[in-house]
């Protein structure tokens, strides 16, 4: 948020940008009492209202699902486009190139992602469109009433779909395979690491993936099973804890040497990273990143925190030449060529 | 094809008279042998000369070995209808030879490459056998264009037969290469060493040649995906995303050709377009819907598969009402049928493409002119309408080289439709979305990123009352089902007009649209001389005009004549006019070629005589 200015004298209640909390709030859920999601969508409110996120300047994107919905439920004062079952990465991909200057969120799922628009999701990673994209994953449909997802745990049992056979996709090393610059996964029950990481998405300049474990209290919430509340509290592993740093602000935590790592934003801000346990993830390198899943997955540890980035790489703007105006913005006199370049089209033509 | 077996009539070679610029030429190749080169070569000189002239490429769907015919219609009348039959077939490719020999026109001409093993027993043809190989090895010495320079040698060939000007040839050769001197001369040798050589060897034993005429002048030669991308770059277009589809990939190509030249700001050498290959039809429809959503001049290009895949976004596109613009380059059908051969078979699919009650704006270019024309046109109806508009071409119209009138400049500003600025906010207080201000159907949308607080809305594909917020109730549905219905309406009244000609007497009326026009103008000619008048009208656009229920009502009997098996216009025109569908009959076709006057004339006098 590199054009928020700080008001001279800050009022009480208000933001950075003179906003107070409610203008950053959406309208009632729908979803089940308790739901993941709305937790997460609380969490964004949080971290938009703290940056300062101009929210007219903000673009929420989903597909179909209980997820999806979601983006009805905070800031409402953000434009919203809840599109197609799996089919969100394109018209986000569209509406970022016709207006490149915008932040926009897409709130995805498991089912959404994970399946239907599995091959959507590879390629909006591979064009590096600059965007928060926010799986929500809970293992399961909810709106359909209980199948499995894509990410259901082999051996799972779930009421209504019985036994799941299949391997799960681990969409975080899909995201890291496929190009993307910023993979992080966190449990929806952990505000403190959510909140933080999406400040950290939000200073990206491509797209970067929050595979957030998102608890479905209806169909899927059984202790044993992976996505629910209990196994993510108690077996949610950190791997780093992250501090986000607004371009500008002064790295004001104190850490002993060689305790942390910091990761410069493409847009000035910094992202500090402590480690928790002996050894220190280093997440600017991909095989290490990739090696942390695979081991995740052999010893089953539910490992959360920043896997993956890389602020280098240019976004889908940057390769589209996408000057100072958008392409929405323009009008007859830079869209339509001169009549005189007709006729010389013309008189050149056999 | 010309597969048709022809009743053999020996007619006497010397007696006839000359038969000037009213014949066809097919020739026969393999594809990827680089035939194109040859053939338009001979398309552009005969149209330098002045000559009216069509050209149909009729091309397999393979990268190289396949046959392939390549058609040129020279006719001083002015028709450029594809033949069924040509009088003069070029066989260059063994494996067709056979075939290509039945299909000549009796009297007509076969030339031959002469290393061909043929049987010379139908005694009404003129046969030249040319030395196609020989004449290449002789004259070209870098043996990898061999090949390609060896059908040089019936463009010099032809030309000494037929009299066309090796000058205009050479003009040809010289655009074709780009103003590049080398492989213009290496092929111009060949022509010239082939004319030679046919001059000293063959004796002419043919009534058909070309004279120079002045029917061509101020006339360009081009292909209707090229005219629609420059039309939607004239029309504003800033985003386009597409994948790739015969036939209609060459339409993105020369978005991709032309939008470098002419969209660059001169002032900070930054494009004001993006054009984007997308990893599938669905994705490039969900990016042209995103982009026209946040205020882009958007569209995407494809062919009936593509159409298919983009079912699902086309309804949410209707629904949510964005603007977008979808051109489809029609092809065979159904399912894969044939990609590289021609009909109008989308029509229906088009109109009603997505889920539920769903109908499409779709405009009907028949001309490249019109290509042109509905490329900006489009962008703006998109707009103004907040709809997907489809724009059905085809194969014929999109791939192949016509003569056309240079284009006119659009006429009328840009229309961005109703979208609503900060400034206007503050004066309003607000907005809904869905409502209808003007009962035109049409509601007022604003731009992510206007910056008022009361700017932004909840666009989605399910129910929603006129603020946009979600809604299931019953009421809500319906007025808003309602809205849209007076939108078509109102789309009625701004799409272009059919064009329509009365003639005085007529009992006959013939209602077309698209590439078929060329075959209806040289069908009706043809049934004039048999003294049957027809009145005609061209739709451009669906839904269809309410003028057209007045011209169905003064005649008595109208055919829709039309390139599908399933005659998808008529039912629709049917449709439009329950009260005297009586009067109007199908008279459709499809079997993968251009329409041809032939078979309309024949077709609507076997209809008459029912």
């Amino acid at each position: 948020m590199a054009t928020v200015a700080t008001p001279a004298t800050p009022a009480k209640n208000v933001n950075r940008i003179g906003l107070p909390r409610a203008d950053y709030k959406g309208l009632e859920s729908t979803l089940c009492n308790g739901c993941g999601h709305d937790s997460i969508s609380a969490q964004i409110i949080t971290a938009c209202y703290e940056l300062g996120v101009r929210p007219e300047g903000l673009i929420k994107f989903s597909g179909i699902g209980c997820s999806s919905k979601s983006p009805a439920y905070f800031m409402s004062r953000s434009f919203g486009f809840n599109s197609l079952h799996g089919r969100m990465p394109s018209v986000a991909t569209g509406a970022l190139i016709a207006n490149h200057t915008l932040h926009a969120i897409g709130v995805s799922g498991d089912g959404d992602t994970g399946s239907i628009g599995f091959g959507q999701f590879k390629h909006l990673l591979r064009r590096n469109l600059r965007l928060v994209y926010i799986m929500e994953n809970n293992g399961v449909y909810g709106l359909t009433k209980g199948q499995f997802s894509a990410t259901a745990d082999i051996g799972q049992e779930i009421k209504y779909a019985g036994r799941n056979d299949f391997l799960p996709i681990d969409l975080c090393l899909e995201a890291i395979v496929s190009g993307c610059g910023f993979v992080a996964r966190s449990f929806a029950g952990d505000p403190r690491q959510v909140v933080p990481l999406l400040k950290g998405a939000f200073s990206h300049r491509g797209t970067a993936l929050l595979d957030i474990i998102s608890p479905c209290v209806t169909f899927n919430n059984k202790d044993d099973s992976t996505k629910s509340y209990a196994w993510g509290k108690a077996h949610d592993e950190r791997i780093n804890d992250f501090t986000y740093v607004m371009p500008q602000e002064e790295i004001t935590v104190d850490y002993a040497p060689g305790e942390t790592k910091a990761v410069t934003m493409h847009d000035g801000s910094r992202i500090v990273l402590k480690k928790v346990d002996e050894t220190m993830h280093d997440p600017t390198d991909r095989l290490a990143a990739l090696r942390l899943l695979e081991e995740a997955r052999e010893k089953q540890l539910f490992i959360t925190g920043l896997l993956y980035v890389n602020p280098n790489q240019p976004g889908l703007a940057e390769h589209e030449r996408l000057g100072q105006v958008p392409l929405a913005r323009f009008q007859q006199d830079q869209l339509r060529p001169a009549p005189e370049t007709l006729s010389k089209l013309m008189a050149g033509m056999f | 094809m010309t597969m048709l077996e022809v009743q053999e009539r020996p007619v006497p070679l010397d007696d006839r008279q000359p038969i000037v610029n009213d014949f066809s030429i097919s020739v026969a190749t393999k594809n990827g042998s680089g035939s194109q080169t040859a053939n338009t070569a001979l398309l552009r000189a005969l149209f330098k000369m002045g000559i009216p002239v069509s050209g149909k490429n009729l091309f397999p769907s393979n990268i190289q070995g396949l046959p392939t015919w390549y058609t040129i219609r020279v006719s001083h009348e002015g028709f450029i209808a594809r033949r069924p039959r040509a009088e003069i077939v070029v066989a260059m490719n063994p494996a067709t030879a056979m075939e290509d020999r039945k299909s000549v026109e009796p009297g007509g001409v076969f030339m031959y490459a002469d290393d061909l093993k043929l049987q010379t027993d139908r005694s009404d043809l003129a046969y030249y056998p040319i030395p196609a190989k020989k004449l290449s090895q002789e004259h070209e010495a870098d043996a990898k264009l061999r090949t390609y320079v060896a059908n040089m040698v019936y463009v010099g060939a032809l030309a000494h037969l037929l009299s066309i000007s090796l000058t205009e040839i050479e003009s040809a050769l010289m655009f074709h290469f780009k103003g590049k001197r080398k492989p213009v001369d290496s092929n111009m040798k060949v022509v010239r060493a082939a004319a030679e050589w046919v001059a000293a060897n063959l004796e002419k034993k043919d009534p058909y040649r070309v004279e120079a005429m002045n029917a061509t002048s101020g006339l360009i030669m081009l292909d209707g995906n090229t005219a629609a991308a420059l039309g939607a770059i004239y029309g504003g277009v800033s985003f386009a995303a597409w994948y790739p589809i015969t036939p209609a990939t060459s339409l993105a190509d020369a978005l991709n050709a032309y939008l470098p030249q002419l969209r660059v700001d001169p002032a900070t050498k930054e494009p004001t377009y993006s054009v984007i290959q997308a990893e599938d039809e669905i994705a490039a429809l969900g990016m042209v819907l995103g982009a026209g959503w946040a205020g882009a001049r958007a569209m995407t290009s494809t062919s009936g598969p593509g159409v298919s895949l983009m079912s699902e976004f086309a309804g949410l596109g209707y629904y949510a009402e964005i603007p977008a613009v979808i051109w489809d380059i029609q092809r065979m059908g159904p399912s894969t049928g044939l990609p590289t051969r021609v009909a109008q078979g989308d029509v229906i699919s088009a109109y009603f493409l997505g889920h539920g009650d769903t109908k499409n704006v779709c405009l009907l270019p028949g001309s490249i002119n019109e290509c042109f024309e509905f490329g900006w046109r489009a962008l703006d109806l998109a707009e103004r309408l907040q709809t997907p508009v489809f724009v059905l071409s085809d194969l014929d119209l999109g791939m192949n080289q016509w003569m056309t009138k240079p284009f006119d400049y659009p006429t009328e500003p840009m229309d961005r439709g109703k979208v609503l600025s900060a400034e206007a906010l503050d004066k309003l207080g607000g907005f809904k979305r869905y409502k209808d201000v003007e009962g035109d159907g049409i509601g007022w949308r604003t731009l992510p990123g206007t910056d008022h607080p009361f700017a932004a809305y909840f666009t989605r594909g399910s129910g929603h009352n006129e603020a946009a917020g979600y809604s299931e109730r019953p009421d809500d549905w319906e007025n808003n089902m309602a809205r849209l219905g007076r939108k078509f309406e109102t789309a009625r009244g701004l799409l272009p007009r059919p064009v329509e000609e009365r003639v005085d007497g007529a009992d006959i009326a013939i209602i077309s649209y698209g590439s078929a026009d060329p075959a209806v103008a040289e069908a009706r000619a043809r049934l004039a001389k048999e003294d049957v008048k027809t009145s005609y009208l061209r739709l451009r656009a669906l839904p269809l005009a309410e003028s057209v229920k007045d011209f169905i009502a003064a005649h008595p009997r109208v055919y829709v004549v039309e390139l599908n098996s399933d005659a998808q216009m008529c039912q629709l025109v049917r449709l439009h006019a329950p009260e005297l569908a009586g009067r109007v009959q199908p008279c459709h076709h499809s079997d993968g070629l251009p329409l041809t006057a032939r078979w309309i004339t024949e077709a609507i006098l076997k209809l008459e005589a029912a």
